[in-house]
């Protein structure tokens, strides 16, 4: 019970960092296309400037979570996939400091090199953690002592690829429509209609996902074993359904909420898949990574249980506040502003 | 050069550099939210003037902090999955407990505090900056609590192969990791002490907003004096805490290798690891290193050949970084009193202000020598007496550690070198001018 119950927050913190972290991701992404003039460039960073740093906090509690969880988990799933890891990290560290260091310098040269770190470093996690996740869908090769028997380009099969694009479409089309929410004249209706655009690319690559995973991966075990499951899909179908309904009607704060619904969904649906597997193995079931056998102490579950019910709402509850205390449109005066980006 | 080389060398990169940004961020954000008070209280608009300077090179500073700090995460479960997996059942609880207590208050609120300026009431925004400083000094705690159990493991019970926790209150008040607690936030203080001293006297000898950086050095002043002698003072009771919990590392840090009663400190001393003795021991001090040890100068102090080879730590490494340690903690509140002694008349004394700008280094070099101290000091364990660093690695090719010990090294010299230029440049500008 205590291990479902932390798989539960295990999948709800991973979640939470993909509808938070995406958009800033996704628009990092987007931002050598969206962004041509100085001023616009400004505006798209100052889009995620108070957010993302506090975002990129619920990955480092997702990690952190499955170490305290499931430390077994945590051990094989991070050596295992030890060069994906670092590209992701370097990824990250890149976008980080390039929203740091990018305006402290009035220099184009200097600029040009941090709008490019930060398109690598908001495209590259997207992307690693797509096909991280479709890999441990599809399961990784892990012997019976949990050694990941290949590398990096174990991972890179077609289905893996296929998650990494799913990913970063997901993330895009949240991007855009933060920036819409946030942006003002053309730049909004710019951001607004590329991610219609991208939408329309992302429902058929979310279809096909879908259809590919019935044949990849075991995650339907679990739904055919109790179909009132498929009652889940609502959330990613519903979310980006209503995601293009408000598109059209250029309610961006609702299209946007509708995407995260849309993200939520999804990874909430592979999640149910998964269940009660962590890492499954590809080479023999036996040897799959579970909550049973990767799990904490009943006392280390339980304390930390007792913290996470304490912390976790209190973290929501201030990161709701900062996000309306700043997530108003932007003007000309929020880039005159010494601190900004 | 194997997996378990290779890991090493980067743990103790990755971290030594994360680790020049940490301390700043700990006792500079402390010393902002000081100032930002002072205006909220006063109405000052030159303290406001000082906020948002330091505040400045503190946010520049705290970029490369905090990315840094993914890394060091990460790296128990890449590099080091077998101790993860031992150890995670404690070790990963405390990370986590971090992670969810301090860093979203920290990361949340440095945004906030930034981007606030004109949105948030004066109270408000000064009330972010004091989360901060209290999320990154609450993220250390928990941090070296962690780090504590790796020194001093208590509260745990074997089972199931593997350290399970049995007492969580005895991991938290650690009597070791408690020590390693205020040790580490006293240096860091005095570090963002000696860093505000050594800019404000830049800036006043070249009458740069000499009001201004007067009442800088007069807040960073207080700081640098109280902490470098608290440093000293509980330094020595945590010297004795490492005699009595870890012999092998005090014998290491002085470099004795027979067992003396009386055991003598010597001011200069040169360690010959190979031959199992000193190459040269001149001016000893009769006694010291067992009043030192055990407050008692007739105590006998365990050397290092009465430890099997295989459980002695590097000798020469522990000795120096201890030796860089202790010779600069007892600069510090020397130079501090002089500092605080000139406080009022800072300008005429343009020798001693030259002389601070240089001394900006030198808490860096203490702090991380420190950690040379403690983590080689520990070595050949990972978990004192528990579990080895050679147990611990993770079952991965050396190419894979070689590509990601290559990798980071020249992203983090290429960071560290803009942000230090970032640092440099606007700790130069100086503040924003009055309107």
């Amino acid at each position: 019970m205590l291990e479902s119950i932390w798989f539960l927050l295990w999948g709800v913190l991973w979640a939470v960092y993909f509808m938070l972290d995406g958009f800033d991701l996704g628009l990092g992404t987007l931002f050598p296309f969206l962004a041509r003039t100085e001023e616009e460039k400004r505006y798209v960073l100052n889009a995620m400037g108070p957010f993302w740093d506090g975002n990129e906090v619920w990955l480092i509690a997702a990690g952190g979570v499955t170490f305290a969880a499931f430390p077994r988990a945590y051990a094989i799933m991070f050596s295992g996939l030890y060069t994906a890891l670092f590209l992701l990290l370097i990824a990250l560290i890149l976008r980080g400091v390039s929203l740091e260091f990018r305006s402290k310098i009035d220099n184009p040269g200097w600029q040009k090199i941090w709008e490019i770190c930060l398109f690598l470093g908001s495209f590259l996690p997207a992307l690693l953690l797509g096909v991280a996740f479709a890999n441990i869908f599809k399961g990784l090769p892990l012997d019976e002592q949990g050694i990941f028997r290949g590398n990096l380009f174990t991972l890179l099969n077609p289905y893996g690829l296929l998650g990494g694009v799913l990913f970063v479409l997901l993330f895009a089309v949240h991007g855009g429509l933060w920036m819409a929410l946030r942006g003002s004249g053309d730049l909004e209706r710019r951001s607004g209609r590329m991610a219609s655009k991208l939408w329309a690319v992302l429902t058929v690559v979310l279809v096909l996902f879908l259809a590919y995973t019935a044949v990849a991966t075991k995650l339907f075990t679990n739904y055919l074993k109790s179909p009132l499951w498929f009652a889940l899909l609502i959330l990613p179908v519903g979310g980006l359904v209503l995601s293009r309904v408000y598109m059209g009607t250029q309610e961006w704060l609702k299209a946007w909420l509708a995407s995260a619904l849309t993200i939520l969904g999804v990874t909430a649906f592979a999640l149910v898949g998964l269940y009660p597997a962590l890492l499954p193995s590809s080479l023999n079931p036996a040897y799959s990574v579970t909550i049973y056998n990767s799990a904490s102490s009943p006392l280390t579950l339980k304390i930390m249980l007792g913290v996470a019910l304490i912390f976790v709402p209190i973290v929501i509850f201030y990161q709701f506040w900062a996000y309306k205390t700043f997530s108003h449109k932007l003007e000309a005066k929020d880039l005159e502003y010494e601190e900004a980006y | 050069m194997d997996a378990l080389f290779l890991s090493r060398l980067q743990f103790a990169m990755a971290t030594m550099f994360h680790f020049i940004f940490v301390p700043l961020t700990l006792g500079l954000s402390l010393l902002v939210a000081i100032m930002e008070t002072r205006y909220v209280q006063t109405g000052d608009e030159d303290y406001k003037r000082m906020a948002k300077f330091w505040g400045k090179l503190f946010l520049i500073n705290f970029a490369l902090g905090v990315v840094t700090g993914i890394t060091l995460e990460f790296q128990f479960g890449t590099n080091w999955s077998r101790y993860s997996e031992y150890v995670g059942d404690i070790f990963g609880s405390l990370l986590a407990i971090e992670a969810t207590a301090a860093f979203f208050l920290e990361s949340t609120f440095i945004g906030v505090w930034a981007f606030g300026w004109n949105k948030l009431s004066p109270k408000m925004h000064a009330l972010s900056i004091w989360l901060v400083a209290l999320a990154s000094n609450l993220s250390a705690l928990w941090i070296l609590i962690a780090n504590g159990f790796m020194q001093n493991p208590l509260g745990y019970v074997m089972r199931r192969g593997r350290a399970e926790l049995a007492d969580f209150m005895a991991v938290v008040t650690n009597p070791f990791a408690w020590q390693q607690i205020v040790h580490t936030l006293s240096g860091a203080y005095l570090l963002a002490g000696f860093f505000v001293l050594g800019i404000s006297s830049y800036h006043i000898l070249r009458k740069n907003e000499v009001t201004l950086f007067s009442k800088s050095f007069r807040i960073g002043v207080v700081f640098a004096l109280v902490f470098s002698l608290l440093e000293v003072v509980q330094g020595h009771m945590h010297g004795a805490e490492v005699a009595k919990i870890q012999p092998a590392k005090l014998a290491a840090m002085e470099s004795l290798w027979e067992t003396k009663k009386s055991a003598p400190q010597y001011l200069f001393l040169i360690p010959d690891p190979e031959n199992e003795r000193n190459a040269l021991e001149i001016l000893p001090i009769p006694g010291a290193l067992s009043m030192l040890a055990y407050h008692d100068f007739q105590a006998e102090v365990k050397g290092l050949k009465d430890f099997p080879k295989e459980d002695r730590p590097p000798v020469t490494l522990t000795f120096l970084s201890f030796r860089t340690m202790v010779g600069l903690g007892f600069l510090f509140p020397l130079l501090a009193l002089w500092a605080f002694k000139i406080r009022n008349k800072l300008e005429e004394n343009p020798r001693f202000l030259r002389l601070l700008i240089y001394v900006i280094p030198l808490p860096y070099i203490a702090l991380e020598a420190g950690w040379v101290v403690a983590e080689v000091g520990r070595q050949p364990w990972i978990v004192y007496g528990l579990m080895r660093t050679s147990e611990a690695v993770s079952p991965i090719a050396s190419s894979q550690v070689g590509f990601s010990f290559v990798a980071l090294t020249i992203l983090y010299t290429l960071l560290g070198i803009a942000d230090i230029y970032l640092l440099a440049k606007f700790a130069r500008k100086g503040p924003e001018p009055a309107n």
